[in-house]
């Protein structure tokens, strides 16, 4: 048994592997949030009035959230008073205006991305993925931009988006997430620095993975992008994100938004590998990850699908949610969020049942490890007009050791009689028995337990594209490094 | 040399001493059947032997194969060649039988500086090994034992030991919770593994399934010592007598 709980130990001590630091010169502003910083921030990004003065009316919104104290505190998380005086709004590697081509780029930026494993020159690349890399809170490179424009696809920074394709920006900006939704989604309408913008054309099927890889580098700054993703009629989109940060001892914040709308016949596939430092085994440093991601289902038979495989970050605190507005659309989410040593998580779903026979399924797998309390958090709406409405709901937790915690809390609230709703749930344990017969078969202790989780996992990494399958499965298996017992 | 040789085992769980001195030598080629009643420590010879580490060791020797066998971890066992058939083998949802065979495969073939075999090789050898027990070719994409029957659970043990082909295999209480044709198929998969390289030792209650696989030695278990062993004529005639002679000879055999 000893031999069991040090293999887990040891698990749980492996090293995180992307925590260096890249030495690039920055151009930051003053920590610390006020009017001027913001004006400062759209200034600095040449930014057309709306935009300007939509920030302001964000920030006055959460500056009167903060007074009132009205940051969150309903989930199931624990952490000191984040004070946002402290923090810097604005941090950019120093480059050249006006990039056109990746031979311009800092090669210390490409080179950590190439060091991360996400090589930024198109040839290299792997086929089939486009890449938008986002460095601290610019977007630094885009990649196959010129392929994709010639279907009339728009894969770019949301900067460059405002200056090239303001009407679409401001018709779909916060359509979905208003700048009064909750308190980060207010920081980050106020603060956001740069993001991703897509925009794909009636009846165009994007021939491509797009994607996107977040990057925290500086220190003592937060993270503060913007996505936003439009699939006009009959397109169809599969859109994947990528994170990590340098590993620090102080908490650094991460509040993103994600918008996703799909028009009729649409379909938006999103998925997020989320490996933010998740701080050390004792508990220090890491991000704080508050991300509001939303989607809505606006047009007739559309879909829109969201996979997650959340193994970073000392809080996570998010619900992609979808609103089946249109008739017959449909809902997913497929999750996998793992909490090993101090990490804590508190993540799930909103499926908001608005137009006739619309459908959603739920697919969430919690593991937990070390000490790590890993919550589910979802709600399943019906509106009195969603007649034919289904919902399948199956939250399923995984227990590592005995210091961890796995907690469920689903709402369901129906308001038309002709909905079907199915919940399943369980709760299970990686077993000494369970190991022990792995092991009888010649399989060490950490590759079994690997193995189970796997198993376990596997009907969510069968939604995510097939590289980043493989990359998902190899990322459990470090992140639950040190916690087989 | 024998490929098996315990001398004065002593094992507790829990801390209640279960094995008190079990003294074994068992030669490649032999199959060797570990009778007793319940509660006499037979799963448990078999646990220990297979190196689980909630069974402790408090003391005597096992010899392997020439090797300390006290000293190695489950896995280094199992990949030194030694098999344990379960008695309740686990469920292993969201992996295929066939990975979870090839994976283990592997593993024992790294250990022994082997090159891993691929799923274009491993799956006609897979598919022969079915057939050998009878066994409908979809398990092989079933999640391990996940929804089998108890009869299913058991004849996917024997399939892993014909893939894994081990030197020296412990089955415990196979025959528990088998019908009597499945009892058939998974004795007679058994007996056809015999060969002169390989032991095999049978942990059963019952004579009934060493009719099939008819073992050279039986040993008798009652409260944690082998009180008798012999020929297969043994397991007749505790068939006949019950272990309830036997317990009283071991009573008298050990004074306290």
């Amino acid at each position: 048994m000893s031999t069991n709980v040090n293999t887990i130990h040891d698990l749980a001590d492996r090293e995180y592997k992307w925590g260096f630091v890249t030495q690039v010169e920055e151009e930051r502003v003053a920590e610390g949030l006020n009017e001027d910083i913001i004006r400062v921030i759209s200034a600095k990004k040449n930014e057309p009035e709306f935009m300007l003065q939509w920030r302001l009316r964000a920030y006055h919104h959460w500056a009167s959230l903060e007074k009132a104290q009205a940051e969150p505190k309903w989930a199931n998380i624990k952490y000191g008073p984040i004070d946002y005086q402290e923090i810097v709004y604005y941090s950019a590697p120093k480059q050249k205006p006006g990039l056109t081509s990746l031979e311009e780029l800092d090669p210390e930026i490409l080179g950590t991305y190439e060091k991360l494993g996400i090589p930024l020159e198109e040839q290299k690349h792997l086929a089939g993925v486009a890449v938008d890399a986002v460095f601290d809170s610019v977007s630094v490179a885009t990649t196959f931009k010129e392929k994709l424009a010639e279907l009339g696809i728009v894969f770019c920074s949301f900067s460059e988006a405002v200056q090239k394709h303001p009407n679409l920006v401001q018709k779909y900006l916060g359509s979905v997430v208003p700048y009064t939704d909750n308190f980060f989604a207010s920081l980050n309408a106020a603060v956001f620095t740069d993001g991703s913008f897509v925009y794909v054309p009636k009846g165009v099927r994007c021939p491509m993975e797009l994607s996107t890889y977040f990057r925290i580098n500086a220190a003592n700054t937060g993270q503060f992008e913007r996505t936003l993703i439009v699939a006009d009629e009959g397109s169809y989109v599969s859109y994947l994100e990528g994170c990590t940060a340098p590993i620090r001892d102080e908490n650094q914040l991460h509040a993103a938004v994600v918008e996703l709308i799909a028009l009729d016949n649409a379909q938006i596939k999103y998925s997020t590998v989320q490996n933010w430092y998740p701080g050390d085994k004792n508990g220090k440093g890491g991000i704080f990850n508050f991300v509001t991601k939303r989607g809505k289902c606006l047009g007739v038979n559309s879909k829109i699908s969201w996979t997650q495989v959340e193994t970073g970050s000392a809080i996570t605190w998010k619900y992609p949610s979808c609103i089946l507005q249109g008739e017959n659309s449909v809902g997913e989410f497929y999750s996998v969020a793992l909490t090993n040593n101090y990490q804590q998580a508190d993540t799930g779903t909103k499926m908001i049942h608005i137009g006739k026979n619309t459908r959603s399924t739920i697919v969430a797998k919690g593991i937990s490890a070390g000490h790590g309390q890993n919550t589910y958090r979802g709600q399943v709406k019906i509106m009195k007009g969603a007649t034919g409405a289904r919902n399948y709901t199956q939250c399923d937790s995984l227990l590592i050791g005995d210091k961890c915690g796995a907690h469920t809390f689903p709402y369901i609230e129906v308001r038309n009689s002709t909905a079907r709703m199915e919940h399943e749930a369980s709760t299970s344990k990686i077993g000494e028995d369970q190991l022990f017969y792995l092991r009888q078969r010649g399989l060490k202790a950490e590759d079994a337990v690997s193995m189970i989780v796997n198993g376990f996992c596997k009907r969510v990494f069968r939604e995510l594209p097939m590289e980043f399958a493989v990359e998902a499965q190899k990322l459990l298996g470090v992140s639950l490094e040190g916690s087989v017992g | 040399m024998s490929l098996l040789e315990i001398k004065n085992l002593h094992v507790s769980v829990d801390k209640h001493e279960i094995l008190k001195g079990i003294n074994l030598r068992v030669n490649a080629g032999e199959v060797h059947s570990i009778m007793g009643p319940n509660g006499s420590g037979k799963s448990t010879l078999a646990q220990a032997l297979a190196r689980r580490e909630t069974y402790n060791v408090t003391s005597g020797e096992v010899s392997y194969n020439g090797k300390d066998l006290l000293a190695m971890k489950p896995e280094e066992a199992a990949c030194e060649g030694i098999f344990m058939a379960f008695q309740y083998p686990v469920e292993i949802p969201g992996i295929s039988n066939a990975y979870f065979l090839r994976s283990a495969l592997n593993a024992i073939r790294r250990y022994r500086g082997l090159d891993e075999i691929d799923a274009m090789d491993f799956l006609p050898m897979f598919r022969e090994k079915l057939k050998l027990l009878d066994m409908d070719e979809k398990l092989m994409n079933r999640s391990v034992n996940e929804g089998f029957s108890g009869g299913e659970k058991k004849r996917n043990e024997i399939l892993q030991m014909a893939v894994l082909e081990p030197k020296l295999a412990i089955l415990d209480e196979t025959d528990s919770g088998l019908d009597i044709d499945a009892l058939k198929i998974v004795a007679q998969g058994v007996d056809a593994m015999r060969n002169p390289e390989r032991a095999i030792i049978v942990v059963t209650h019952y004579q009934r399934l060493l009719n099939y696989i008819v073992p050279d030695f039986v040993h008798v278990l009652v409260h944690g010592r082998i009180v008798r062993s012999g020929g297969p004529e043994l397991a007749l005639e505790l068939e006949e007598k019950g272990y309830g002679a036997m317990e009283a000879e071991a009573r008298h055999a050990t004074p306290a």
